[in-house]
């Protein structure tokens, strides 16, 4: 039967109107067109949404969560309105109030804080992207306890990097995705840098460029690797040493590059028991000097004209001082780190890591190549070319997350040194602000009195022992214990400690816990049932041990179980938002980058912003920077706010359309600045000129237009630090020098673990257990589909992950006898879990995986009791505890890097055996009620009028 | 029986890159966002927040791991899969309504919702099991090649092209006219060696697959290391090479 074919309108309308705004839908923070058409009411409503062409971060293209934000705006798992608990904590139990009443009540429990003792207010954050206004609110409340969730996600790669170099990877910078030509990616969370990666492997495939994948699992960028290092995890470290050795031995370091831009010159005394051992000789002004090669004479390591010796030597006042670069040379040409040494306790053979070695020489020293780009140095010496060296690197969460990600993340900024590939084409790129050394960013600042500010802001660098956060009589001043001797460098503070120590009132007790967005009581925190029964746990009076808590997150989590008083958040797409840069950056190393969001629909249900919340709240309780002398508001709310407040006279968070529209970076306030943004599409972008492109910590032109666009105040070019001296010093505060001492128990470990140069040592735990009985690795992943909790209350990406199996590499499956649709117990030294298990050939042979926060709480997210999340879904949070284990001198030690207590989830070790098949995965938890209800059947909606 | 036409002017399809594919489902999302919101019925979803979900896709990703035949380790293949287009459709010439035909200007494949009895022959018929029965509208659902986007006057003309490889991040997804050897599409297939999937079905798809490429070389070969030759062998050594290296700068 022929029939023609049917008329087609291959021309319609695509829709009514398109708003452009910023993703939500993970931590990427792409730019999206939001389409609306007409719904039946007249009233706009969202009907698809793409990628921003013309957005600085994703030019365009949309991830999976990106184009399912549509599900994330219709789900039923919204909250709806305040919500008072009336049933005890855990249960769900809620009634529905007024705004009036929510804040009224949160006010009444937070004044009298303020007035008597405000550090018994903890105020943590989450997943915040407005953290600069968050800790502004906490600093003017007077509170220490501040922080957002980096602690447990990946200080140890912003702080390693930091002190290292300047920045790190995703927002500090990222690979010179045109030119490199070899891309080694060490294990990542895919929501960091989430499409500029794929991106930029699509690009460098397109080039012709290679990709090497270290990671125990191969999936996602990994399964595109040219090459699988499938290590065993938390030995990352010590491959990268092996790497440096093997580099170091054959010469092929940047030796001009080394001497000019870092501190391999500086010279370092060496006299043995002197408080001054192995810090690093300086002028009266305190600029670390160095031998100029030509003359032999000691310069300070700025002055032109100058060659600084990478082999010089200085006695002075009875004290040898040799260069750091000399020091390194011991350190990396030892035995230790010779292939044969590292190659079992990494998984990877020799020959292989002497090809790869071999590999990244080849590409970075056979494959330079130059630009013709004139720049002139910090020094004043102009240079004609720009050379490049096109070796790429990045890692995330992979080897941050555990008890020895700090040194592995220096390590692997070092490596990148040594080759000479961090700011130079086809290398490492920062992207503006950064880079910014040390010494451009805030010491910490814990000065808390009643009805006052804190004396600073929360979080910031510590340089050496007087910069802890410690108060008179030597005991932490932080709920979380960050920047003290337990974790010195603890940048982002440690989240993942507040409820527990909250819990055992240590340092001391608190009396409200305030939480944004982040589900602690389930997939956030380790240790998840007993963190439920601390949250519930009560007294000898039959109250609460943490008397209250306050929570608000625009969804029916599990968390929002846990709170005495809830305050609902919108959608993404129904507040303002600033992607500030005094804040967590978007931009491109090309270019300087903000962006907004903006209420593209407005709420139908009776929710605020957060942030707008929050400057209620600051009206409402006086603080200082909300209201003004007469005690009135400054700010009507968030968007006023962004717009309005100034951190320096001309900066403010949004960079873009200052003064009268046309100006950038600094400038007065703009009332119009929100309007202009959106008629830009949402975002600001100011590009770098070709000159300040590259050699940016050193290069002249870069230094005078980051001070131009406010990033800083007056150019500070830096070196490199391979060595950190900040870490030196905690040391000899150790070994006895100085009036701020460790405790006893701590010394040895600050010694072993804060070395200057880096170091690899073994995970924390594997100290305290058999490692025989707990021989297997666990890891989780996050699905390149979903972020955290938030993608199964979204219809379309749940069915794309909906289930979470414990995949298990062909060895144990073997020698297990697992067949297809079996379970295992798994054991930690810590818990048991019973889940379902599935083969997977490329893998570690001595890891098991699964995909995090699947497993959801009963009754949580809108989901119904019998979806696959609630039943067969799981956690691994079960097996790991945010604390060691016990070793019986009744000290709590965190399971936490021990120099900047970031959260070691990945240290985690088990035995696997096989269990019967079940219907639900354990431990079970008792199903919450759901303050929202279920979702719908059936889902089938198109817009129309 | 429907006919399909004799030849197409056209022959439009996708080239998909499975060295490039990392598996995020981008595509997959961004199609059943647009096709949810155009062509025919909306694409459902049953159990939605239930404990058997199941919707209507246009497009999937399966993953599969693959041993080499010469030994080595495993390999993940990402697979994106949706209708192939095929020169000799036999979810066409199955259709007992002429409700599924194939385009003679461009080779699209369609179905006529209008048409369609919801039979479930063509399904049955595709050996690639592309198409999806909607549960709620009852029609059978499948690629469009967003005949709706790619010559729409209401975009702009760089974005005329199907939904899946606008925005799909890696680049690995490509649109053109595989019937013009002079096209984009065709010389990437040249050069990469692009392939039919199931040639043996007979169908002659119009989409092809680039193969990924060879993985794992780094050591399957005696790797040349003599870069890695040390400058010295003990440390004095070590910074004689420095000094004369040094000098050398």
């Amino acid at each position: 039967m022929a029939s023609p074919n049917p008329t087609l309108d291959t021309s319609p309308k695509v829709s009514d109107e398109v708003r452009k705004t910023t993703c939500y839908m993970c931590a990427c923070r792409c730019g999206i067109n939001v389409h609306m058409k007409d719904g039946p009411d007249g009233k706009k409503r969202v009907a698809y949404i793409e990628g921003n062409r013309d957005h600085p971060v994703n030019k365009g293209v949309l991830c999976a969560k990106g184009s399912a934000g549509i599900m994330q705006v219709n789900a039923p798992s919204k909250l709806k309105a305040p919500l008072l608990r009336t049933g005890p904590r855990g249960s769900g139990q809620f009634k529905e109030i007024s705004w009036d009443e929510a804040l009224e009540i949160a006010t009444s429990w937070l004044g009298p804080l303020r007035d008597n003792a405000p550090e018994k207010l903890a105020f943590f954050t989450g997943r915040d992207q407005s953290q600069s206004f968050t800790s502004y609110w906490a600093q003017n409340f007077g509170t220490p306890n501040y922080a957002a969730h980096g602690g447990f996600c990946s200080v140890n790669m912003a702080t390693a990097g930091i002190y290292t170099m300047g920045g790190a990877f995703w927002e500090f910078g990222q690979t010179d995705w045109d030119r490199t030509k070899l891309f080694v990616i060490f294990g990542v969370a895919e929501d960091h840098d989430s499409n500029p990666i794929k991106m930029g492997i699509g690009k460098l495939k397109a080039n012709g460029g290679k990709v090497i994948g270290v990671n125990p699992i191969r999936s996602g960028y990994n399964a595109v690797a040219d090459e699988w290092v499938g290590i065993t995890p938390g030995t990352d470290g010590l491959l990268i040493l092996s790497m440096i050795h093997l580099l170091m031995k054959a010469g092929k370091i940047d030796l001009n590059y080394l001497s000019r831009y870092t501190n391999a010159p500086c010279l370092v005394n060496e006299t043995p028991g002197s408080p001054e051992k192995g810090l690093l000789l300086r002028d009266g002004t305190g600029k670390p000097l160095v031998v100029d090669r030509k003359t032999g004479v000691l310069e300070p390591f700025d002055k032109a004209g100058i060659n600084p010796d990478l082999a010089g030597s200085v006695d002075m006042d009875g004290a040898t001082h040799r260069t750091v670069f000399q020091h390194m040379a011991e350190h990396f040409l030892s035995e230790d780190y010779t292939p044969e040494k590292v190659s079992d306790r990494c998984g990877i053979s020799a020959d292989r890591i002497r090809a790869l070695a071999a590999e990244v020489a080849r590409v970075a020293f056979d494959e330079a190549f130059e630009l013709d780009q004139p720049w002139t140095d910090f020094r004043g010496e102009r240079h004609e070319k720009m050379l490049g060296r096109p070796v790429s690197f990045h890692a995330m969460r992979g080897i941050s997350a555990h008890s020895n990600g700090f040194q592995t993340c220096r390590a692997l900024h070092v490596l990148q040194i040594l080759l000479g590939t961090v700011e130079v084409p086809g290398g490492f790129r920062f992207k503006p602000p950064y880079p910014k050394p040390v010494e451009a960013h805030p010491t910490p600042h814990c000065k808390s009195q009643p009805k006052c500010p804190l004396d600073g802001p929360h979080l910031g660098f510590v340089r050496g022992p007087q910069d802890l956060a410690l108060k008179e009589d030597g005991t932490p001043a932080r709920i979380d214990k960050a920047f003290t001797w337990e974790n010195p460098l603890s940048a982002h503070g440690l989240m993942h400690m507040v409820i527990s120590n909250a819990h055992a009132g240590d340092p001391y007790k608190i009396d409200t816990l305030f939480l944004y967005m982040a589900n602690m009581s389930w997939n956030s925190s380790m240790n998840t049932s007993s963190v439920m029964d601390m949250l519930t746990d009560k007294d000898e009076n039959g109250d609460y041990v943490i008397p209250k808590i306050i929570y608000s997150d625009a969804y029916s989590s599990e968390m929002v179980a846990f709170a005495d008083l809830v305050l609902p958040d919108t959608t993404y797409l129904e507040r303002h938002d600033c992607i500030s840069l005094l804040d967590r950056p978007i931009c491109e190393a090309d270019a300087a980058a903000d962006a907004i969001r903006w209420p593209v629909i407005e709420p139908d249900r009776d929710v605020r912003g957060f942030q707008s919340v929050l400057v209620d709240l600051g009206v409402r309780l006086g603080l200082p920077g909300f209201v003004n002398d007469k005690g009135e508001a400054i700010y009507a709310d968030y968007a006023d706010y962004i717009v309005n407040h100034q951190r320096r006279p001309g900066i403010g968070p949004l960079a873009g359309f200052r003064g009268d529209g046309s100006k950038s970076g600094r400038g007065e306030v703009n009332p119009d600045q929100l309007n202009r943004y959106i008629e830009n599409g949402g975002f600001f972008v100011e590009h770098v000129p070709e000159e300040a492109a590259f050699y940016k910590p050193w290069n002249t032109a870069y230094q005078e237009w980051a001070v131009g666009l406010g990033f800083y105040d007056k150019p500070q070019p830096y070196l490199f630090q391979l060595y950190v001296e900040p870490l030196r010093r905690m040391q000899l505060a150790a070994e006895g020098h100085g009036d701020r001492q460790p405790p006893d128990h701590l010394r040895q470990r600050i010694i072993d673990c804060m070395d200057p140069l880096p170091i690899w040592y073994p995970a924390l735990e594997d100290r305290e257990i058999d490692e025989d009985a707990y021989p297997v690795h666990a890891l989780t992943q996050r699905p390149m589909a979903m972020y955290h909790s938030w993608g199964s209350q979204n219809a379309w990406l749940r069915q794309i992950h909906g289930m979470n199996p414990l995949y298990v590499p062909t060895k144990i499956w073997e020698e297990k006898g697992f067949k297809d649709g079996d379970w295992a117990k798994v054991t930690s030294v810590h818990g048991e879990i019973r889940v379902p298990v599935a083969h997977m050939a490329g893998l570690n042979e001595n890891t098991v995986w699964t995909w995090n926060a699947i497993g959801k709480r009963r009754g949580a997210w809108a989901l119904e009791k019998g979806a696959p999340e609630a039943t067969k879904g799981f956690l691994l949070n079960h097996l790991i505890n945010e604390l060691l284990p016990p070793k019986g001198d009744g000290l709590r030690w965190s399971n936490s890097d021990p120099i900047t207590g970031q959260a070691a989830w990945f240290d985690l070790r088990v035995r696997i055996e096989k269990s019967r098949p079940r219907k639900h995965s354990k431990p079970t938890t008792s199903s919450q009620v759901s303050p929202v209800g279920e979702g719908p059947t059936i889902v089938q909606k198109k817009v129309e009028a | 029986m429907t006919e399909l036409p004799a030849t197409t002017q056209r022959k439009l399809g996708l080239v998909i890159d499975l060295d490039t594919c990392v598996g995020c489902h981008a595509c997959v999302v961004a199609c059943k966002g647009w096709n949810t919101e155009n062509y025919g019925a909306p694409l459902s979803d049953v159990d939605a927040y239930g404990a058997d979900p199941v919707g209507s896709f246009l497009n999937r990703v399966h993953s599969y791991e693959i041993a080499p035949t010469g030994g080595g380790c495993s390999q993940t293949v990402h697979f994106p899969k949706s209708c192939l287009h095929c020169d000799t459709a036999p979810c066409v010439t199955v259709c007992p309504t002429g409700a599924s035909y194939k385009r003679s200007e461009d080779g699209i494949v369609l179905v006529d919702e209008s048409a369609c009895i919801g039979c479930g022959l063509c399904a049955w018929a595709c050996p690639y099991g592309t198409r999806e029965l909607d549960q709620v509208a009852g029609v059978m659902k499948k690629c469009t090649l967003c005949v709706d986007r790619i010559y729409n006057e209401n975009l702009e003309e760089v974005d005329r092209v199907p939904a899946c490889v606008r925005t799909c991040p890696a680049g690995a997804r490509h649109f053109g006219d595989l019937g013009d050897p002079d096209s984009d599409v065709s010389k990437l297939v040249a050069e990469r060696g692009g392939f039919d999937l199931m040639p043996e079905q007979g169908t002659a798809p119009t989409n092809k697959y680039l193969p990924p490429r060879p993985k794992d070389r780094l050591t399957a070969q005696p790797v040349d290391i003599s870069s890695l030759t040390p400058v010295a062998e003990e440390p004095k050594g070590f910074l004689g090479w420095l000094d004369k290296a040094l000098e050398a700068l």
